[in-house]
């Protein structure tokens, strides 16, 4: 256990606490940055794709992790920012500002969609959210004008110096910085006044009301942040997997994304990139298990979805915290070594909290 | 004479999705969890149907009422096993926990009768009644007065038997009922079996309209729509969100674009809750202070 003993009013606004971490992430930073450098073509691949869940996962990180509202529907953004990013750049807009303006419009369409859920809570929420993403999704279907319809839509790859973006490292490259900056920006805004008010409203709307936060504009502004970094994602994706159809952004993936954020760890950023590596990688287990499992088992049709499920279940009854959760148990057990007491992380006894009135 | 036939297709339908709705709002009643793998325990009821009946050989009745057994225990140990260890965790771990739990259901259906649509073996199958120039499918019919006696009985048990009223003691006040002496653990296991059992009667009704694959557990969300319309935590909203709904997909997939009457629930959902967020039947309020 590492005590920091604080001396400067800077430490506290610190984004790092201690020397020790900047150590550790400025040494996973040149992991990251080297990696293209060592691994194959396909793996760099699958990193950046890594790396798109995990911006996406901050979104929906920031609305159900630390604002508290639960959303079904997130693939919405995520095709809202695609395929706006494909229409941007067919009309000749430049990657750079296309890809603002995705972020944009898919933020404003959360802050719409966000002006309706001041009025629910919890499950009313989460199942309009769901409606949502179905109506979009019927839109993708039947506005071929936009979207091309069932057909599809074939995103136009830009160029840079002559080298294309969806080059494998420049690709990896592109989507590394995004989630960076992603990252840092999500850390700072929480630091903020505004992430603050996000955590009051998810602890108790009653006592953040009372404390002078305005649940309206909070909740507004968690749903257009958190739709504005999906859709960002959305249009990496979009360059990822080169064209668009509407079997791309289902309900699956809205479950696949809350699978991110709870298996990662709830309110915690570390918990998006650990979720996203989960998500990510997942199906390459599977597939790799596949084989090696005796016929009639690997051949189960959605054995995938199977699995998603059956971990999403287990993590939820064994470890609420998430994989960040049990990697601070694991740490403070190697911390205390032989000191660490069973009993410091047992869950206590808790009974029903009603939400009803009486 | 097309209307008729419409409502009398959506009135059907409706009834199906009324039930799941039901399924809904009985353990929401009861204990505040919500639980999303309803349309897949209606799947696994249609599929035990279709062992009992077509694989063993079972008469259509004995395989219906055992059927209801099956899937009553089967209920029960859900909310054992997995539900219970999740009391006093927030609604949206329970939320995604039944969410998962659809999955792995639907993977396992999946595995044990895979994915080819199958087609139980009713009675009544492909019969018709004409009266007076309009054509009534039997199943249509059956499936309207199976779930017509279902609410019958389910309102007689809640009012007259004695379980029943405990039942409606625990999901008025837990823990005064604990006090008053009512086996609340009990009585919510209880309230899963019979959810699954109704689960699983929509989807025996629902079977001859429609054929059994893994995946017909997703017109749960359409019946989750259903229970909101009608007014979540309301046992006879539940009933009408679902007839409404499934009228309006009917008329709306006749005289709109293609498609729209897939979306239509959603529609009537969204539009319900910028309205009246509370559903016809309000029974639940907010906490305030």
């Amino acid at each position: 256990m590492r005590f920091v003993l604080t001396t400067r009013y800077g430490q506290d606004a610190d984004l790092f606490r201690h020397n020790g971490q900047r150590f550790w992430y400025a040494l996973l930073a040149v992991l990251a940055l080297a990696a293209p450098w060592f691994l194959t073509a396909f793996y760099i691949g699958e990193l950046a794709l890594v790396f798109i869940w995990a911006i996406a996962g901050i979104g929906l990180m920031l609305l159900v992790g630390y604002t508290g509202l639960v959303s079904l529907g997130h693939a919405a953004f995520l095709a809202i920012g695609a395929y706006s990013h494909t229409v941007f750049l067919s009309y000749g807009v430049p990657f750079l500002l296309s890809v603002p303006l995705a972020v944009l419009v898919a933020a404003f369409v959360g802050a719409l969609v966000g002006i309706p859920a001041l009025r629910m809570t919890g499950i009313y929420l989460a199942v309009a959210t769901l409606a949502f993403e179905r109506i979009v999704a019927y839109g993708v279907e039947h506005w071929d004008a936009v979207t091309g319809g069932l057909r599809g839509r074939r995103v136009p790859q830009p160029e840079f110096f002559d080298v294309p973006l969806i080059d494998d490292r420049v690709f990896y490259y592109v989507c590394l910085g995004v989630l960076a900056a992603g990252l840092l920006a999500a850390a700072n805004l929480l630091r903020s006044a505004t992430g603050r008010a996000f955590v009051a409203v998810r602890d108790s709307e009653i006592s953040a009301e009372s404390m002078g936060v305005n649940l309206a504009r909070a909740k507004t502004t968690a749903f257009a942040v958190s739709a504005g970094f999906t859709g960002l994602a959305g249009a990496l994706l979009a360059h990822k997997i080169g064209y668009l159809s509407p079997d791309a952004f289902t309900v699956q993936t809205s479950i696949q994304l809350l699978l991110l954020v709870v298996v990662g760890g709830l309110g915690s950023l570390h918990g998006v990139v650990f979720g996203a590596l989960f998500v990510g990688f997942l199906p390459q287990a599977i597939a790799l298990a596949r084989d090696v499992l005796p016929g009639s088992v690997g051949q189960i049709p959605g054995l995938e979805l199977g699995v998603f499920g059956a971990i999403l279940v287990l993590f939820l009854i064994f470890e609420p915290l998430g994989i960040y959760g049990r990697w601070l148990k694991i740490r403070a057990w190697v911390e205390q070594f032989p000191l660490y007491r069973k009993a410091t992380h047992k869950r206590q006894k808790s009974y029903l909290r009603t939400e009803r009135v009486h | 004479m097309e209307v008729f036939q419409l409502l009398l297709s959506g009135i059907s339908q409706g009834c199906v999705y009324g039930l799941i709705a039901l399924g809904f709002v009985l353990i929401y009643k009861a204990t505040e969890m919500v639980n999303f793998a309803q349309g897949e325990l209606m799947m696994a009821g249609a599929f035990v149907a279709f062992t009992l009946v077509n694989l063993v050989g079972l008469p259509f009745l004995l395989g219906f009422v055992l059927t209801l057994l099956v899937m009553a225990a089967f209920g029960m140990a859900l909310e054992r096993g997995l539900l219970r260890p999740m009391i006093g965790e927030p609604p949206f771990a329970v939320l995604m926990l039944t969410i998962g739990l659809g999955f792995v259901l639907r993977a396992v259906a999946g595995a044990i009768w895979g994915n080819e649509p199958r087609a139980l073996d009713v009675p009544f199958a492909g019969e018709v009644l004409a009266v007076g120039g309009v054509v009534l499918g039997y199943e249509n019919l059956v499936a309207i007065a199976g779930t017509a006696l279902l609410c019958l009985a389910l309102w007689g048990f809640f009012r007259y038997s004695r379980i029943g009223v405990a039942m409606q003691a625990v999901s008025q006040n837990q823990l005064a009922a604990y006090y008053s002496g009512v086996p609340v653990k009990r009585v919510t296991s209880l309230v899963w079996g019979i959810s699954a059992a109704i689960s699983a009667t929509a989807g025996i009704l629902v079977a001859p309209i429609a054929l059994i694959d893994p995946s017909m557990g997703l017109v749960g969300i359409k019946a989750f729509a259903a229970a909101i319309v009608g007014g979540f935590g309301s046992l006879p909203g539940a009933i009408v969100g679902g007839l409404i709904i499934g009228v309006a997909e009917q008329f709306v997939g006749l005289y709109l674009p293609p498609g729209l009457g897939e979306v239509s629930a959603f529609v009537i959902l969204l539009a319900m809750l910028f309205a009246r967020p509370q559903g016809i039947f309000a029974s639940l309020q907010r906490k305030k202070v």
